[in-house]
């Protein structure tokens, strides 16, 4: 069980840095995924453990031993990357024998190898052919085959799945789940900028932005407890409504009142200085409903769009005075109408208050 | 001054003669088959089937004229006599077959076509590789292309500039001869040295040619995926490694591309002999045995038979190299 330890990571292409301080503790055995808006810097991160990018801030420790300056084929590593990088030349055997061949195992390994790794992926019957007659899922599978070949401590995977299309790609992602409960040792790091395979593979997600960690946590934790408004509005789909308002209320219980006027009343405390700022009230899309005739609501705005999935209705309306839309996530086929005012409400529990960007559950 | 306005002229006659024809091919095919009208749509049809033809036709015009009816004319000539008059059946093959000026020269040409080429894509594939890899990479691939600029004469005097040997108690002016004096050697008369003096013949023709397979070779190389490469650092490979097993297999294509061509202009190498020795020496090669028979020997019936013996070398290796640039789609 090799673990992954970064301690003050960072990277820059001369004068410009693209990744800064970077501390990650990764579990041997843990499956961490890597998430992030593009140009975020996780790919590079992950160069980087892997020894194709040069590191030029921080040690890096895998196994515990620092590697900053071991060439990637002694780190016990291996990388699937997103356009498979298969050897064009060579048959599907071949791509799998060539670390082992250079290596120079024996054949008998090698063959036993290449075999066992042939039938976890269901590759047997294709091991002759060249990867230009395979399709895009086989050929993802390829690439993972020769990653498994290695025995790795560490698996790294750039983005796997997204050259593949959609049906594909919810398969493979089931195959990789199913390929790390059959290798529990080994540790698997995972790069995506789709938060869907994030919250369905990860152990750990780590969501980077601007070349920065956001957060650290298990799916869950980040879509229940986000520590900051980009977190919240990056984790879940669609993203969650971020309502401007002004905190009138503090103490262990927070008052938070909305411009229209509507007030409502957090179980979250607040401390006493932050008596009348500016805050942002954080509602998830599938936590708003429809207010019960009687009861306040929220939100009482016009819809604007109402697109009916048959399982939910996504519904954008905007209140007066805003910009940007209120999204709400009702239930089965909703009877909403263009233009008709809709009463929306959700649970005080479940709603988030962030102020300057950070969320004020934290601590 | 006359020269100068015939050549204006003729460029001007040729672009508009051109556009001339294919405007108003066009234009006439329109108005007998007007697309419109109550046989619109059959006009079209017949239209269409026509009109490559008007685009074909000069070059296949002019292909006819100028390529195949010389071969068959060549055919024709191979069975006729040095003044092309009266049929001698196969007596130019035969003695084409029995005469050791054509035996040099075809052993000659063999040894060309197995050095050259394969020097000229080795030293074009180290090259490619190398300037890749340098910061004044470019500069260096511009010094290293710069010889296809030149003529093969040009070459061919350049050379024998450096091949240059002065008699007893001049001073020697040759590159080559300067520099084993330097070393204390003796002086040679480096072309007549039978039979290295075919070897160099052969480095101008390779100081030409490296520069069109490194310029080729190397966008080959930076068309490989650069994941490929990363993936075989991964997986342990020593850049010597990626290099054999991984980049050259990929652009194994090129390769034989890059070889082929060269190849075939080889097989037609003409000028550099006839400026630098003539074929004398040993170094006599077909396209200049064929041009001594034409034009010194004035037997049209010995030339066309070294003709054709070189359009049938030729020719199969174009064909492949047609096939396997089409596969590669360069």
């Amino acid at each position: 069980m090799a673990g992954v330890e970064l301690h003050g990571i960072g990277k820059s292409y001369g004068e410009v840095p693209v990744l800064q301080g970077i501390d990650l503790d990764i579990a041997g055995g843990e499956f961490v995924v890597f998430v992030g808006p593009s140009g975020c810097g996780k790919s590079t991160l992950l160069r980087m453990i892997a020894g194709l990018e040069r590191i030029t801030a921080g040690t890096l420790h895998i196994d515990g031993q620092v590697v900053n300056d071991v060439p990637p084929a002694q780190r016990g590593i291996a990388m699937v990357f997103q356009s498979y990088a298969l050897y064009p030349h060579m048959t599907v055997r071949e791509n799998m024998e060539f670390a082992l061949k250079i290596a120079r195992k024996s054949k008998a390994e090698i063959a036993a190898a290449v075999d066992n790794a042939a039938r976890i992926l269901q590759l047997t019957p294709y091991l002759d052919r060249l990867p230009k007659a395979l399709s895009g899922g086989q050929r993802q599978r390829v690439a993972i085959g020769r990653a498994i070949v290695r025995d790795p401590k560490v698996f790294l995977f750039d983005e796997p799945l997204s050259n593949l299309d959609a049906a594909l790609r919810v398969a493979t992602r089931i195959e990789i789940a199913q390929l790390k409960e059959r290798l529990p040792g080994r540790t698997m790091i995972y790069v995506t900028h789709d938060q869907i395979e994030a919250m369905t593979l990860a152990d750990r997600i780590v969501v980077l932005n601007a070349g920065g960690i956001a957060q650290v946590g298990s799916p869950l934790d980040l879509y229940e407890r986000p520590d900051n408004e980009f977190v919240a509005q990056f984790i879940g789909s669609p993203a969650m409504n971020l309502l401007p308002a002004v905190l009138v209320g503090t103490g262990a219980e927070s008052r938070v009142q909305l411009p229209g006027g509507a007030e409502v009343v957090l179980p979250l405390a607040t401390a006493a200085a932050l008596q009348g700022q500016a805050v942002k009230l954080g509602v998830r899309p599938e936590h708003l409903d429809l207010a019960a005739p009687g009861t306040p609501a929220l939100i009482e705005a016009p819809v604007e769009v109402a697109e009916k999935l048959g399982d939910v209705t996504v519904v954008y309306v905007t209140m007066p005075g805003e910009a940007e839309a209120v999204i709400a996530k009702l239930p089965g086929t909703a009877p909403v109408a263009r233009g008709e005012v809709l009463r929306l409400t959700a649970d005080p529990a479940r709603m988030h208050l962030f102020h300057e960007g950070k969320s004020l559950r934290r601590g | 001054m006359e020269q100068l306005a015939f050549a204006s002229a003729t460029i001007v006659i040729g672009i508009f003669g051109c556009v001339a024809w294919f405007w108003g091919s066009n234009w006439l095919l329109d108005r007998a088959l007007p697309p419109r009208g109550p046989h619109a749509g059959r006009n079209i049809g017949r239209a269409a089937r026509v009109r490559p033809w008007l685009f074909l036709g000069p070059a296949v015009l002019i292909l006819g004229v100028y390529l195949v009816w010389p071969v068959f004319l060549s055919i024709w000539l191979s069975l006729h006599d040095a003044a092309g008059q009266r049929f001698v059946g196969f007596d130019n093959w035969r003695w084409l077959i029995a005469d050791g000026k054509f035996r040099e020269s075809i052993l000659n040409n063999l040894m060309w076509l197995l050095v050259v080429p394969a020097a000229s894509t080795l030293f074009g594939l180290i090259a490619a590789s190398l300037t890749d890899r340098l910061r004044w990479g470019d500069l260096a691939k511009s010094l290293i292309f710069m010889p296809m600029a030149i003529s093969f004469i040009g070459a061919s005097v350049i050379w024998k500039f450096i091949y240059d040997f002065r008699g007893e108690g001049q001073a020697q002016i040759g590159l080559l001869n300067a520099v084993v004096e330097g070393f204390g050697g003796n002086p040679q008369t480096w072309l007549t040295l039978t039979p290295w003096n075919n070897l160099m013949l052969m480095a101008v023709l390779i100081w030409i040619q490296t520069g069109f397979a490194m310029v080729i070779l190397s966008a080959a190389l930076r068309g490989i995926p650069e994941e490929t490469i990363e993936a075989a650092v991964l997986d342990g490979a020593s850049p010597l490694q990626i290099f054999f097993k991984i980049k050259v297999p990929q652009i194994w294509g090129t390769i034989a591309v890059v070889w082929t061509t060269i190849t075939i202009l080889v097989l037609k190498v003409f000028d550099i002999v006839l400026a630098m020795t003539n074929g004398q020496w040993g170094t006599q090669v077909l396209a200049n045995l064929m041009f001594d028979w034409m034009f010194r020997g004035n037997d049209t019936g010995r030339a066309s038979t070294v003709a054709l013996v070189i359009m049938l070398l030729v020719t199969p290796i174009m064909i492949w190299n047609i096939r396997t640039a089409r596969r590669e789609g360069m």
